[in-house]
Order: C-alpha cells, then sequence, then structure tokens
C-alpha cells in the first residue's frame, strides 16, 4: 500500500510538471505547479521530513503560488497573448529534449548509488528536536544571515513597486 | 513497483528538474518561466531530502529549511520586478524584451 502510493506521488508529481510546461493558461500552470508541490510534499513524508513537508506546503503552496495567480491576474496576461507568433525554434526544442532525454537515460543506466537498507538508518527529519538544536548551534550564523536576507528582500520589493509607481505616473492606482 | 531506495528519488528529482529547465527553454511567458525556475529549485529539494534521509544526516534538511526561505525571498522580489517590467513594457513575452539587442 504504502509502494503503491509513493508510485501515484511520484507519477503525480512529474505529470504534473509536465502540466505547468504544456498548458498555454498561465493560470492553468500554476495551479499545476501547485499539484505538483502536493506531490512533493507527500514525497517529502515518505522521506520521513515530516516539518520539511508541512512547510513546503505552507511556503510554496501558501505563499508562492498565491503569489504567482495574485500576478496572473493583476497583469492579466491572457488578454495580451499575440495570435500568430512564432513558438521556440523547432531545432532547439529538439536538441533540447534530446539532450535532456540523454541526461536522464544516463542516470537511470549508469546512476547507481549504494544505499543502505530501507529502516537501517533513523531518520533524522523525523525529530523537530534535531532542527532546533542544529539550527541554533551550528548554523546559527546562516539563520541570522537569512533573516537579513528578508528584511533586505522586503526593502527591495518595496523600493522597486515605489520606484515604479512614482516614474510610471498616473496610469491608474 | 517503486523501490524505496535514493536512486528512485533521484530520478524524481531529476525528471522534475529537466522538466523545469526545458520549460525555461521553450516557454515564452516570463512568469511560465518563473514557475519553471521554482519547479527547478523544488527539485533540488527532493534531491538533498533524499540524501539527507539515506545517509543518517541532518544537513540536508536544514539546507532545504535555507533554500525554502530564500526561494519566498526570491520569488516576492522576481515578481516585484516583473510588474514593474510589465508597467514599462507592456509585454510578459520574453522575445519581446529586446531591449539589450540593438
Amino acid at each position: 500500500m504504502s509502494s503503491f502510493l509513493s508510485t501515484f506521488f511520484a507519477v503525480f508529481t512529474v505529470g504534473c510538471a509536465l502540466g505547468v510546461v504544456l498548458n498555454r493558461n498561465a493560470v492553468n500552470a500554476a495551479m499545476c505547479l501547485l499539484l505538483s508541490l502536493i506531490g512533493v510534499a507527500a514525497l517529502f513524508v515518505r522521506l520521513d521530513a515530516y516539518l520539511l513537508a508541512f512547510l513546503l506546503l505552507l511556503v510554496y503552496a501558501g505563499a508562492v503560488v498565491t503569489l504567482f495567480l495574485f500576478i496572473v491576474m493583476l497583469l492579466d496576461v491572457q488578454g495580451l497573448a499575440q495570435p500568430g507568433r512564432r513558438g521556440p525554434g523547432v531545432a532547439g526544442t529538439v536538441i533540447a529534449i534530446a539532450l535532456l532525454a540523454g541526461g536522464i537515460a544516463t542516470f537511470v543506466l549508469k546512476g547507481r548509488l549504494a544505499t543502505p537498507p530501507p529502516g537501517a538508518l533513523a531518520a533524522p527529519g523525523a525529530s523537530l528536536k534535531l532542527y532546533a538544536s542544529e539550527l541554533f548551534t551550528v548554523y546559527l550564523l546562516p539563520v541570522q544571515v537569512v533573516g537579513f536576507l528578508l528584511l533586505v528582500a522586503m526593502l527591495g520589493v518595496i523600493v522597486l513597486s515605489k520606484k515604479d509607481s512614482a516614474a510610471g505616473g498616473r496610469d491608474g492606482d | 513497483m517503486f523501490p524505496n531506495t535514493i536512486n528512485t528519488y533521484l530520478l524524481i528529482s531529476a525528471l522534475l528538474f529537466a522538466i523545469g529547465f526545458l520549460g525555461v527553454l521553450v516557454r515564452r511567458n516570463t512568469l511560465v518561466i518563473y514557475m519553471c525556475l521554482e519547479l527547478m529549485l523544488v527539485a533540488s529539494t527532493l534531491a538533498l531530502v533524499a540524501f539527507s534521509r539515506f545517509n543518517g544526516s541532518m544537513d540536508g534538511n536544514v539546507f532545504v529549511f535555507f533554500i525554502l526561505t530564500v526561494a519566498a525571498a526570491e520569488v516576492a522580489v522576481g515578481l516585484a520586478i516583473i510588474v514593474a517590467l510589465f508597467r514599462k513594457r507592456q509585454t510578459l513575452q520574453v522575445d519581446r524584451l529586446d531591449g539589450l539587442r540593438n
């Protein structure tokens, strides 16, 4: 049963990822991204990383995809799609697909990492206590740097949107 | 059917990364390209979690923690840039954003 669920979520994740690439509509692509992220979170659960699965859903599905949908609807890209424009070059697409398929095939055929049997190792990602002790001892400096990064990003977004509305003139908002 | 080994997860991760990369190459809408970038980022986190799980180590998990934070900041800034770009050029198609060509 567990194996069936894992297979299902693996196929689901990859299929929805294909949906992101193949959908013409940006809103549908964002929805496929959301489903694909849910599949990845399920795989995280299968890997006993419960906290990371929760955080992935919270940050990506909750914040990032919502932001994407918000921007797609704010900009109304659908109405601006020009008909009859040339797509990507056929040769370029074929070469890209061939390179990627070759890489994956090499990986499937040659990539054989020795792994311990399941259950031989304790799952470190399952315990919340380990995250806390790692983050606040070994990784204390990166945590502070990341906090600073978030502050800088927030300031950057404020400056970007402010400058634009000052320079763009009175265009609505 | 689903061998619970590191190779399986690395294969899924590689597939996701390849699909995301393909999307970056073939799509023309900046927003969709950005979504595909996020997909590649998530694929790399899946590989990190798998490595961490099958080596009994905590480092990969903590690294994913930081990747999630940086991705959130990156999306906020990137989308602000896209909105600013759209207001300036009125398009999101990458082949019409060719201001550096001439």
